[in-house]
């Protein structure tokens, strides 16, 4: 009881290091979706993102999160600073590493979080205020939402809501943190009338590669352990990767005539965003058939945004809201409890139960992420204000927010 | 002081009394090595390329992002300009003429423009003399 495990230890912290690199991963995914006059300022908010989270996790966001719990609502203070969270593993939380080890792991989790928001508002907000959004929005929507669906003691997870690495944490609150974002910032200045392409594809290719890399320690390293359920998580998630990359394709091919490489690299981008719930639930071809699924989903989910007008520049609602929707909910139907014994079995396994209780933890996670999100860019606005001005937005974030020039062409 | 007209004729001949014309060509990009070649055949000895969109006759293209179609109506081309002697300009203008062309739409255009005078920089050298 407690014991160290290094084979556990060292998997965890390899883990852990993956998912740092999926951030600047994101940051090209992103940086090379926007115009170039964009680049850098798209760049600079995930890596920052990075940067200001992993201090404010340590200083107080791990202890909200993960801290002793209060009403099942929220970690106390406990842990403010990482007081009491040292070399000997917490035995409420994988109980043969370090809880260093596990703070550090889950502080890349909280790292990234809010970086994907950042593809709805692309290219026009001040970096200031984004700053104190990131800021603020780690610390009240993403810690409680943590320790609701992972904190033992909350109320998601004592329902018995089943999330592997993150599905609602991670991509659904983000997700309608998005669409709550685009409601709030409004559309870019010639959306829909102007021709805005991504300025550098193999950027985006390069940062999708790193993505679906860190993606291993993302949902194996879930498994807290080494071993076969970490494996199994592996497998599901490199089995629903490809087959939403082929979903993706197969459904642009079909319906615009042609299959593209940024949409090769977005389905595998969907993939992964669906079976982050469910990776260390459900079997391989339950994962092949949600990843194919899930690619032509999210396909159809991005063109929405034309339908109904908001401007969601890089697709994180049609991706990681409905990915992450639809990975958390198939979840309910496809887990298996032989895979897994600290899981359950879905409804297509005999078990309805389950598939309320995804319902239930996604319904409260959109709700609350999206209510959440909407009042603290307001009362941002309200302060400071959320967008650049018109001529920076035609100059573009990389001169006017950070004195940049992203490409110089001459010596 | 030579006065100057609106003419179109060749006007103030310089001051060694030869007239000279500047001549741009928009051509397809891949073209640009042959015409390259080909000027130098006939003894052009320095030009300047420009990297230029633009277009005509021939429609652009279209581009897909994540589902959406884009139109984009300008195409690459190069712009070749050289400054030449009178007696060069058609010589030079049949053997662009001549490489640039595909037969399709977007060959490109050669425009003649009168030149006023030409000067080389590292030794002061002027008109027919800098070319």
């Amino acid at each position: 009881m407690g014991a160290i495990n290094t084979g556990d230890t060292a998997f965890l912290m390899i883990s852990a290091a993956l998912v740092m690199f999926m951030t600047p991963g994101l940051a090209l995914f992103y940086g090379g979706m926007v115009r170039q006059k964009n680049v850098l300022g798209t760049l600079m908010q995930s890596f920052f993102a990075l940067a200001l989270v992993t201090v404010l996790w340590v200083l107080v966001g791990y202890t909200l999160a993960f801290g002793p719990d209060k009403f099942g609502l929220i970690g106390g203070l406990k842990w403010l600073g990482l007081n009491g969270v040292g070399q000997l593993p917490d035995k409420a939380y994988a109980a043969t590493i370090p809880a260093l080890v596990f703070m550090a792991y889950q502080g890349m989790f909280a790292g990234i979080t809010p970086a994907l928001i950042t593809g709805a508002f692309a290219e026009r907000m001040k970096f200031s205020a984004f700053v104190v959004f990131t800021a603020v929005w780690s610390l009240v929507v993403y810690a409680p939402i943590a320790h609701w669906v992972w904190g033992v003691g909350g109320w998601i997870r004592t329902l018995g809501a089943l999330d592997f690495a993150g599905g609602t944490v991670v991509h659904i609150s983000s997700g309608a943190a998005a669409l709550a974002a685009v409601l709030v910032i409004g559309k870019r200045k010639g959306f829909a009338q102007e021709i805005m392409h991504p300025h550098n594809i193999p950027m985006t290719v390069t940062g999708a590669a790193i993505l679906w890399f860190g993606w291993f320690g993302f949902n194996a390293g879930s498994a807290l352990t080494s071993g076969g359920l970490a494996g199994l998580a592996f497998v599901t998630t490199h089995i629903s990767a490809a087959a939403a990359c082929l979903g993706w394709v197969t459904a642009e091919w079909l319906k615009t005539g042609k299959p593209t490489t940024l949409g090769a690299a977005s389905g595998a981008v969907a993939g992964l965003v669906a079976i982050t719930p469910a990776a260390g639930f459900i079997g391989p071809l339950a994962a092949l058939a949600l990843g194919f699924i899930a690619g032509a989903v999210c396909f159809y989910a991005v063109s929405l945004k034309w339908r109904f007008g908001y401007d969601d520049s890089l697709d994180v609602v049609g991706v990681h809201f409905v990915g992450g929707t639809l990975g958390a909910l198939a979840t309910g139907v496809l887990a298996q409890k032989v895979l897994n014994g600290a899981g359950a079995d879905g409804l297509l396994f005999g078990n309805a139960a389950l598939l309320g209780k995804q319902a239930v933890a996604v319904a409260a996670c959109i709700i609350y992420s999206f209510v959440a999100t909407t009042l603290i860019l307001r009362v941002i606005d309200a302060v400071i204000g959320l967008r650049v001005s018109d001529e920076n937005e035609n100059v573009g974030l990389d001169l006017s927010q950070h004195s940049e020039v992203g490409y110089v062409w001459h010596e | 002081m030579l006065a100057t007209c609106h003419s179109c004729e060749s006007r103030n001949p310089g001051e060694q009394g030869v007239s000279m014309k500047k001549i741009e060509a928009i051509i397809k990009p891949f073209k640009l090595d042959e015409v390259k070649d080909a000027l130098h055949e006939v003894g052009i000895q320095g030009l300047t390329v420009t990297e230029v969109r633009g277009f005509g006759r021939q429609k652009g293209h279209t581009e897909i992002y994540r589902g959406a179609e884009y139109q984009i109506d300008f195409i690459p081309k190069v712009k070749i300009e050289i400054v030449v002697v009178d007696e060069m300009v058609d010589d030079v203008v049949r053997v662009i003429q001549e490489t640039a062309k595909t037969g399709e739409i977007g060959d490109g255009k050669i425009f003649i423009f009168p030149a006023e005078g030409a000067i080389r920089i590292r030794t002061g050298e002027r008109d027919k003399d800098a070319l």
